[in-house]
């Protein structure tokens, strides 16, 4: 393959540079540009409607930008592959509304997330290799799911949910974790108990969060980008944007 | 525990017995039981389960596209005419002289239409292997380049649907075509013997029927050991969040093409043992109004069980021989009515009715407590 040997053209894991987007006219993305680092944790916040799920959209190859380059690891133009070529590269992405397999069991949705052949001659004669069971064993603790393993995903409650989907990204072993408001309808103790398990991720993993509680991203303590409009309004500790004066306005102005 | 044939369940380990017994008993209750026994079994009923069974191969591959992998396929009909066509040509050039107008090479109704020379299609078709290979072959590539082009473009949903519908309608029309080249509005038909035995003889009949109930075992197994592979589960997986599939870097339209060509060609080997047992292939056999109803066969046994597409198969089609037998007009409306009355009240078919009742035999297990909902208990 001729794309490993390609020379970098950057650092940054992610490298988003002048990507518009728009949809019959409105404008979603304008001009958005933004780096992620190898191994860094990022949270993306914005009011609705700033792009931050389009965003998402971009990178995983679900939308196609207008304009702009994306690329990841430096040398992946991600404008030019599909999601299934992406998810390969090792992007993985949780959705805002927690999507797992409700019919499959708990071990049988990691089982099919966790990084094995993807081609349909692998999992037709291949069943499960040993090495993907321990990848399912190892989730299912990290995920405190271990009691739920056989039980069907459908009957899980809303927070389980949400870890198994965050599960599923970690079986896929990616190189960047897409997160999105991975604690939206979760309770107090839920909150505190997921923000404890991406810092965990996180130490092994670049991953980037896109959450509107702010109590949770200060949880987090990484740096903090503000989308508003479709394109980066501040960036900084999550202290310095509250300080930025159009960061108030944006979201306390109207 | 790795090998498919061991991970059968007792529905499927039943259906086997069934299946696989009634193909060992049904020569022996047709051929060698005095007539006058009340066991025998007289023809006019082997060749009807004979057809009942090729209907439920139809109904299994069916549900192996709609029940496991989402895709509501309205032209099935069309992959089991296809190979019902394949066989019928073959059965025409066995009757070779023997025709009305005894022309060694050419079928009646190419002598008929003035033709001098065999259509390059029909080249082949005196040899068995040949027909075979074709019943699944063309059935099989038709289902491939339909679903090259439909799952690469991510038509799904009723869109779909629709393009099936056409697909099998498109053919209906192409096939009255007397200048298609299949014999047009009449189709196929008078045929005389298949490998050498007459196709009208008890004993061929018997062993048609054996043939077809085994052939639906087999495609059981088949099916079976599709659906319960880490594919299958795949493959479920995208009938229920296709787009959460192609974020964990699944090819959906390769998953999606595999079965429906499976199943494509397992309809194809259904309408190549149907033809004989009928002895006729005309254009109707590609009515969308047939395909609908094979969609009903799956519906009524429960979609996303095999067994109990089969089933559906099985029930719907006797409670038409019998209906139309005993107040022909109403038969539509009966069908309708079955219809509507699974939908609402029987959401899993027949074969959810089989689970309901294991289920009140047996004690629910108690519901684990979630770690949420101790938390939320505890607030």
């Amino acid at each position: 393959m001729s794309e490993a040997n390609k020379p970098e053209l950057t650092g940054s894991l992610l490298y988003l540079d002048g990507v518009s987007v728009s949809f019959d006219g409105y404008k979603a993305l304008r001009g958005l540009s933004l780096a992620l680092e190898p191994g860094e944790m990022r949270a993306i916040i914005g009011p609705n409607g700033a792009g931050k799920t389009t965003m998402m959209d971009v990178i995983t190859g679900k939308t196609r930008p207008d304009e702009g380059d994306v690329y990841f690891e430096g040398r992946h133009d991600l404008t030019r592959l599909d999601e299934a070529e992406i998810a390969e590269l090792g992007v993985g992405r949780k959705f805002q509304k927690p999507t797992v397999f409700e019919n499959h069991t708990v071990a049988d949705n990691l089982l099919l997330a966790a990084k094995a052949p993807r081609s349909v001659f692998a999992t037709l004669f291949g069943g499960a290799a040993a090495r993907e069971s321990d990848t399912v064993d190892r989730i299912l603790t990290i995920t405190r799911l271990g009691d739920q393993r056989q039980r069907l995903a459908g009957g899980l409650s809303h927070g389980q949910k949400q870890w198994l989907e965050i599960g599923m990204l970690l079986a896929q072993d990616p190189k960047l974790l897409l997160v999105d408001e991975p604690v939206a309808g979760m309770t107090d103790a839920e909150t505190a108990a997921t923000a404890e398990l991406l810092r965990e991720i996180a130490r092994s993993h670049s991953v980037v969060v896109v959450e509107h509680d702010m109590a949770f991203v200060r949880d987090l303590g990484v740096k903090v980008t503000v989308l508003h409009e479709g394109s980066v309004l501040a960036e900084g500790s999550l202290d310095q944007v509250s300080a930025d004066e159009r960061v108030i306005e944006v979201y306390l102005g109207r | 525990m790795k090998t498919p044939l061991l991970r059968l369940d007792r529905l499927g380990v039943a259906f086997l017995i069934v299946t696989i017994g009634a193909a060992a008993l049904a020569p022996v209750l047709a051929l060698v039981v005095p007539r006058d026994s009340a066991f025998a079994m007289p023809p006019y009923v082997v060749a009807l389960l004979g057809k009942y069974m090729c209907y439920a191969i139809l109904a299994l591959a069916l549900d192996l596209v709609w029940g496991y992998c989402g895709i509501l396929s309205l032209g099935h009909g069309a992959f089991f005419a296809l190979g019902g066509y394949a066989m019928g040509m073959y059965l025409m050039r066995q009757i070779g002289a023997r025709g009305v107008y005894a022309n060694p090479v050419l079928p009646d109704f190419m002598v008929f239409l003035n033709w001098k020379e065999l259509p390059v299609a029909w080249w082949g078709f005196h040899s068995f292997a040949y027909a075979s290979l074709m019943v699944m072959l063309v059935p099989g590539v038709l289902a491939f380049a339909f679903g090259w082009f439909a799952f690469r473009s991510r038509v799904t949903g009723v869109y779909l649907s629709i393009i099936t519908q056409a697909l099998t309608y498109a053919l209906k029309l192409a096939f009255f075509r007397n200048d298609f080249g299949f014999g047009g509005n009449n189709g196929l038909t008078d045929f005389k013997d298949i490998v050498g035995f007459n196709v009208q003889s008890d004993a061929t009949r018997a062993a048609l029927f054996s043939l077809s109930a085994l052939a639906l075992a087999l495609s059981y197994l088949i099916g079976r050991a599709i659906v319960v592979s880490k594919y299958g589960k795949a493959v479920i997986a995208i009938r229920d969040a296709e787009s959460r599939v192609r974020f964990l870097g699944y090819r959906v339209e390769n998953y999606k093409l595999f079965v429906f060509v499976v199943s494509a060609v397992m309809a194809g080997v259904a309408g190549a043992l149907y033809v004989p047992q009928v002895g006729i292939i005309n254009p109707s056999e590609f009515d969308p109004a047939n395909s609908i109803e094979a969609v009903i066969w799956v519906a009524v046994g429960g979609r996303g069980t095999l067994v109990g597409a089969a089933l559906g198969a099985v029930a719907v089609n006797f409670a038409k021989t019998y209906f139309t037998g005993a107040f022909p007009e109403y038969w539509l409306y009966a069908l309708g009515g079955l219809f509507v009355l699974v939908t609402l009240f029987l959401p899993k078919g027949l074969v959810g009715l089989l689970g309901l009742r294991r289920r009140a035999a047996k004690p629910a297990p108690p519901a684990a407590a979630s770690l949420a909902q101790q938390e939320e208990g505890a607030r």
